[in-house]
């Protein structure tokens, strides 16, 4: 074996590898393509042999000339040999799957041999092994293969190894693209994986980022995980993605831009360029889709503008992006980047054409009265420099746009004329007929700009033939046309006949038709004013020669090709001229009777000027001319002409009879013609009875089809749809992520003992934890949908009871009690019995994390509303959830029965309806609450605080502080430290000492900002207080001064508790006699007894049920502790029995709702 | 993402390419050809990015480059990647050909296609930015290249013999993509 393995290589000597191959093709330069078609001789002599390396070496080489442009297709079953060499060497197996990546695609039929060989690969002990597998799959993934590995790929996502995981997790987004319905198994892991170590996550991002930027809808609820990260990472590739995939999803959601601006802000100051770049793509996003101009926003803007024009004055690259991101904020705000003209207009300068072309776009809206002018001198240099003609052509359609726009808006003084003018020089421009349209419209529109204009416009003429020297080609001479017709229409000319003379050169006739009719019109024009003030003079010979002058010169128009200068204008006019001619030879006087031909004035018309015609009195309704008399109608009806001869009653019945008789007799012909035609698609024989049957269209049963419970296509989001390609592959991905139900899962094949035993528990939870996201787009359709259930579901009660009342009269109070009591039962246990969340349910309900956290930038005003709307919000989609989970209850309503026979006191109400979380419409709107409480407070600064548990981990709870600057000056290092107990620490930085102060990662100018400190605590059954101090330096212009504040943090045991819906086994909980109880009475509390349970929901983070006048509430702490509480109100005592797992907690906890309502 | 990434040199010879969409090969040319056109005749001086070619996909793409010596580096990419960070990562993945080869020039490109290809295969998989750090890059390619080198053992030693006699002339090739002076200009993103 080693023998043979020695002379295989031995072989090899003379075999060319690839650096053979490459040397052979640079020495052959002449003969290339001979040379490699020996080559691929050769190659194809090394495929036959047995020896894998040599084989491997010839696919080498294909891969090698796969470059060049040569077709290797040939090849692809040795490259499946070579890849699956896997036994032999890694070496050759990466060749093998190189070669494929760069050669494979879906219609490679040989890929169908590769599924179980990659499979193979993938679970291969060695992680090297997996990632070429990984890799090259990633190139030639199919639909089939994509089916048959998607299970293999899910459980590499949780492999041991990073190095697979980031692999695995990217891979897949292949695999959606090509089996979408993998996508939804699929996607809680990808969402866990956004909770890895840094590569993964990076992954994840990108492919959740890739996903959602064709379908952002479905990826809205992701919103608050990726807004943790984006505070959190420090990637910053992962923090490009998130904010260009917030940019994609705030037009969808207003109320994300406003909590995104502030973090967003903050990036922008401490970032590298790429990323501060992105941030202000994004805030650009942000601001234009709340577009409300929020008047805290300008500063942002002002930030924004600030930082492009760093980049702007930064490299090439910079500027170009600068720019681009720059005329984004044009749009909406274009005060704040008019400042920055000096800049854009020295970007004019740039060697650079798309730069250049870039600034031009800017200059146009940063225009304003008192800058146009100078800005359009520096335009009109640039365009005396500027080489290349369409750059050029840019610059002139982009000076007059800037000048024209909004009907001459920014124009003052008529300098335009004159630019206008200077534009016409320009040589081998394409826009004539623009420039020529512009100076006929400044015309026509300002009669006091008349006179210049003529003076302009005659000197053009004079010039023309500098104009004509290129002509016709690039259509300059179109400006001719217009110089010609204000010539003549508003003859004030100093020389007239020189213009005259200038219009008759023989050189005209070279001009276009068009121009040559308008020359000729306005010459008649000008002569009729130039006969006029010769006439006044006593000199007759002057208007006779100018005459002569028409004479001699217009027949060379009557030549032209044209027709319209042919005979409308030359021949006639000529004959006129002529006629003239005759009539100044006997001394009569015409000039009156010539300028009569030209008389009228054309005005200009304003824009509004239809606004002022009156609108005629027009009765649209009346009759313009007497209606045809009713007899006149009805003349079918023979009646009133036969009624004189004939009794009135016989013809009409008659008739009547007729046309029954006609219309039957061609119905039966056209169903005979019908059924002999072999044409005509018959209706099925019953159905062609029923039509015979019935007399007609009117008598057809149309069935109203009710449609109050919308028809619902689950997956259909038919808004968006319509502008993509039907053969996007993402279309396919627009997957309603949600729920997914148990038959949904792609089974995970178990070929890891330990991963088996452990993935089918990671599954169920965030099963259960997606189950529970709000179906945001159907929530409405589905309540309907639910209450329309309800109602029958009722209905079919009430009927049911009434046939036990007629057959089993004497169980009437039994069985009705019993009909009863399983009806409020299954609406309760449904309620009560919530089901199982994961605390990142919490996380998941978007309108929730939107409304309830405070908006840092304006705090101040916004606050007191901001907590009710996240009561509200939480209410609804609370609500509609249990209603999701009710239809699913019922079926276990049987089984529970029993068990829940405590909770009969609950139902005081009987059949009643209950109503969850405290709120019924009808009732009174909650007062403005907020959790928020003062920290500490100087002259300086004003710190509020909230403390809320950590989702993600159960020793860790996160207070927000809101810093306020309350002076005029600018704080900056602000330090926060505290001091530590056993108990709870403050998470420092590694490497700082546990002394150290964090530093607040902003400075602050005088507005508020909020800052998130991490704190871990060991137990949380005890209220604490922690010891700190805030240090600062306050800046002013000439000074700054070191401060300080001491504060007080106050962790109460409410703070470790998180708002959890009641959870499945909340009942069992209560029943099972693991939790102790304690009760406490509130006595004198006049509130509405829903605002006391909106108080004690928001402010102790309790989820509630309400049934009439009590309610059950339920809270859990971020170390699982259960926490029960069935509130009871009767007057002005509330009474309030608790349950918990752990009774010091559960006493402070009273305790601290107590105090609460001490407060009110 | 990347729809493709090429390698060519300043006479349009391509020296890599990866597409991460199907074409067939004299289309892939094609795109060569044309890319080059639009690339070469820029200033090194203007900005690097061009409103891609018609040919790859229309208006949605950007063709981002860099030039070094005489190798352009071509990244083709739709809007969901960041243009800058694209600039930064052909940077960190030419540093990284840099580490690798010691002291990269176009011949090591020419000659050692397959090594280039899986150092790509590192930074970029499918189409999608796989790694950006380039410590990690460099030390997975050398675990592998170590794998490879030691595996085999008899089979492999023979062979390495033959390349040494083969490659006997090749320390001679003159070495000469610098990209020292490019890296100031790097709008850099710090914590890769």
């Amino acid at each position: 074996m080693a023998l043979k393995i020695v002379k295989g290589s031995i072989d090899r000597m003379f075999d060319k590898n690839l650096q053979d191959l490459v040397r052979g093709i640079r020495n052959h330069k002449e003969d290339e393509a001979k040379y490699i078609s020996t080559c691929i001789d050769e190659i194809k002599q090394e495929l036959k042999q047995d020896n894998i390396a040599v084989k491997a070496n010839a696919v080498c080489k294909l891969t090698y000339l796969q470059m060049l442009g040569y077709d290797v297709s040939w090849a692809a079953f040795n490259i499946v040999e070579v890849m699956s060499s896997s036994k032999f060497t890694y070496k050759l197996q990466r060749i093998g799957y190189l070669a494929a990546s760069q050669c494979f695609h879906e219609s490679t039929d040989v890929i169908m041999l590769t599924t179980n060989q990659i499979r193979k690969d993938l679970s291969s002990p060695n992680q090297y092994d997996t990632g070429v597998a990984l890799t090259g799959l990633s190139c030639f993934v199919t639909p089939d293969l994509a089916r048959d590995l998607a299970n293999d790929i899910m459980t590499l996502m949780s492999h041991t190894k990073p190095y697979i995981r980031k692999k695995a997790v990217l891979i897949m987004y292949k695999v959606f693209l090509k089996y979408p319905e993998s996508l939804r198994p699929a996607f809680p892991r990808l969402k866990e994986k956004l909770e890895d170590p840094d590569p993964v996550q990076s992954a994840a991002v990108n492919v959740i980022c890739e996903l959602a930027r064709r379908n952002p809808k479905n990826y809205l609820s992701l919103a608050p995980l990726f807004f943790k990260l984006m505070t959190s990472s420090t990637n910053n590739w992962v923090l490009i993605k998130i904010i260009k995939l917030f940019g994609a999803l705030t037009p969808l959601e207003p109320r994300l831009g406003k909590k995104l601006i502030e973090p967003l802000t903050n990036l922008i100051h401490t970032s590298a360029m790429s990323l501060l770049y992105e941030c202000v793509n994004t805030v650009i996003a942000v601001l234009i889709s709340l577009s409300s101009g929020m008047p805290n926003h300008s500063a942002s803007i002002q930030l924004c503008v600030q930082k492009l024009r760093i980049l702007i004055e930064d490299s090439d690259q910079n500027k170009y992006l600068g720019l681009l991101a720059m005329s984004k904020i044009l749009k909406t705000h274009p005060k704040s980047v008019q400042s920055h003209k000096d800049l854009i207009l020295q970007c004019l300068d740039d060697k650079d054409e798309s730069i250049r072309l870039r600034a031009l776009d800017l200059l146009y809206g940063m225009v304003s009265k008192k800058n146009l002018m100078e800005i359009v001198k520096k335009l009109m240099l640039h365009v005396d420099k500027a080489e290349g003609t369409t750059y050029r052509d840019e610059l002139l359609t982009k000076i007059i746009d800037i000048c024209s726009q909004s009907n001459y808006q920014y124009i003052t003084n008529f300098e335009y004329i004159s630019i206008l003018v200077e534009l016409t020089r320009l040589e081998g421009t394409r826009h004539g007929h623009l420039i020529a349209s512009q100076m006929l419209d400044v015309a026509i529109r300002v009669k006091a700009i008349r006179v210049f204009a003529v003076a302009q416009m005659a000197t053009l003429l004079d010039n023309a033939h500098l104009l004509t020297g290129n002509m016709q080609r690039n259509g300059i001479c179109e400006v001719l046309y217009a110089a010609a017709w204000i010539c003549g229409e508003f003859s004030h000319l100093e020389n007239p006949m020189q213009t005259l003379e200038a219009m008759l050169r023989p050189k005209v006739a070279t001009l276009p038709g068009h121009i040559q009719a308008v020359y000729v019109q306005n010459a008649a024009k000008l002569f009729a004013t130039i006969l006029k003030s010769q006439e006044g003079n006593t000199d007759s010979t002057a208007a006779q020669d100018t005459s002569q002058l028409m004479i001699d010169r217009l027949p060379l128009f009557v030549q032209s090709a044209n027709l319209e200068v042919q005979e409308r204008q030359a021949s006639c006019i000529l004959q006129l001229v002529k006629y003239i001619q005759k009539l100044q030879q006997k001394d009569v006087e015409v000039a009156e009777e010539v300028n009569a031909l030209f008389a009228g004035e054309l005005n200009p018309v304003a824009p509004k000027a239809q606004k002022k015609v009156p609108v005629p009195e027009l009765d649209l309704d009346a009759w313009i001319n007497e209606p045809p008399s009713e007899s006149e109608s009805e003349d079918e009806q023979p009646k009133a002409i036969f009624a004189k001869e004939e009794p009135k009653h016989s013809r009409p019945r008659h008739t009547e009879v007729d046309e029954k008789e006609l219309a039957r007799q061609r119905r039966e012909a056209r169903k005979q013609e019908q059924a002999n035609n072999p044409f005509y698609i018959k209706a099925s024989p019953s159905s062609q009875k029923v039509y015979q049957d019935a007399p007609g269209v009117e008598h057809i049963p149309v069935v109203q089809i009710d449609l109050s419970v919308p028809l619902k296509v689950p997956n259909a989001l038919p808004s968006d749809d319509d502008d993509k390609d039907p053969n996007d592959p993402h279309k396919a991905l627009d997957i309603d992520l949600d729920p997914l139900a148990d038959s949904e899962k792609l089974p995970v094949r178990s070929h890891r003992a330990a991963e088996a035993a452990k993935s089918p528990a990671e599954d169920g939870e965030t099963e259960n934890a997606t189950s529970l996201e709000p179906k945001k787009k159907s929530s409405k359709e589905k309540r309907e949908k639910k209450k329309e259930k309800d109602r029958d579901r009722k209905k079919s009660k009430e009927e049911k009871k009434k046939k036990k009342h007629k057959h089993e009269e004497k169980e009437e109070d039994l069985l009705g009690g019993q009909a009863d009591e399983p009806a409020v039962q299954s609406e309760e246990t449904s309620e009560v019995a919530a089901p199982p969340t994961s605390t990142s349910a919490e996380v998941s309900d978007l309108d929730f994390w939107l409304s309830n956290a405070p908006v840092p930038s304006n705090t101040q005003d916004s606050e007191p509303d901001e907590p009710k709307d996240a009561e509200m919000e939480e209410t609804k989609s609370s609500k509609h959830k249990k209603k999701k989970q009710k239809k699913e209850k019922e079926e276990k309503e049987k089984k529970k029965k029993k068990k829940h026979h405590h909770h009969h006191h609950h139902s005081d109400g009987g059949g009643e309806e209950s109503v969850q979380n405290g709120t019924v419409e009808e009732e009174e709107p909650l007062p403005p609450m907020s959790n928020y409480c003062l920290l500490a407070e100087n002259s300086y600064i004003k710190m509020v605080y909230d403390i809320q548990g950590n989702l993600q981990d159960g020793s860790q709870v996160v207070v927000s502080v809101i810093f306020e600057n309350k002076c005029d000056s600018f704080l900056k290092s602000m330090e926060f430290n505290v001091l530590d107990s056993l108990n709870s620490k403050l998470q420092r930085p590694e490497g700082s000492g546990p002394h150290d102060g964090l530093t607040v990662p902003f400075q602050l100018p005088p507005v508020s900002n909020e800052a998130r400190f991490v704190f871990t605590v060991q137990s949380i059954v005890m209220p604490q207080k922690l010891k700190g101090t805030l240090t600062f330096i306050v800046k002013n212009e000439d000074s700054s001064t070191h401060e300080k504040l001491d504060f007080k943090l106050h962790f109460t045991c409410t703070s470790y508790l998180i708002t959890t819906p009641c959870y499945d086994a909340f009942a069992k909980l209560l029943e099972s006699g693991d939790l102790k109880g304690s009760s406490v009475r509130l006595e004198g509390v006049n509130m509405p007894f829903h605002h006391l349970l909106a108080r004690i929901c928001f402010h102790h983070h309790f989820s509630v049920e309400r049934i009439d006048s009590c309610a059950s509430m339920y809270s859990r702490s971020i170390q699982g502790h259960h926490v029960c509480l069935l509130v009871k109100t009767s007057g002005q005592t509330v009474s309030i029995d608790a349950k918990c797992d752990e009774p010091t907690l559960l006493g402070n906890v009273l305790d601290e709702i107590k105090q609460t309502f001490s407060q009110c | 993402m990347i729809k493709a990434i090429l390698i060519f040199n300043n006479h349009g010879k391509p020296r890599l390419i990866r597409f991460y969409q199907y074409f067939a090969e004299d289309m892939q040319q094609q795109i060569i050809r044309e890319t080059f056109h639009l690339v070469s005749k820029r200033d090194d001086n203007v900005c690097n990015f061009l409103e891609g070619g018609s040919l790859i996909g229309g208006s949605d793409y950007k063709l981002i480059y860099r030039h070094y010596a005489t190798l352009y580096f071509v990244f083709c990419v739709d809007s969901s990647e960041s243009e800058l960070g694209i600039l930064d990562l052909i940077q960190v993945f030419v540093e990284t050909l840099d580490k690798c080869f010691e002291n990269v020039c176009e011949l090591d490109l020419i000659f050692h296609m397959d090594r280039v290809h899986y150092i790509l295969q590192e930074v970029v998989m499918g189409g999608m930015v796989l790694e950006t750090n380039m410590n990690e890059i460099v030390a997975q390619v050398e675990v592998q290249n170590r794998m490879e080198k030691s595996e085999g053992g008899l089979s492999a030693a023979p062979a390495r013999a033959v390349s040494a006699v083969k490659n006997m002339n090749l320390p001679e090739i003159p070495r000469n993509i610098n990209i020292g002076d490019i890296n100031i200009k790097v709008p850099s993103l710090s914590p890769f």
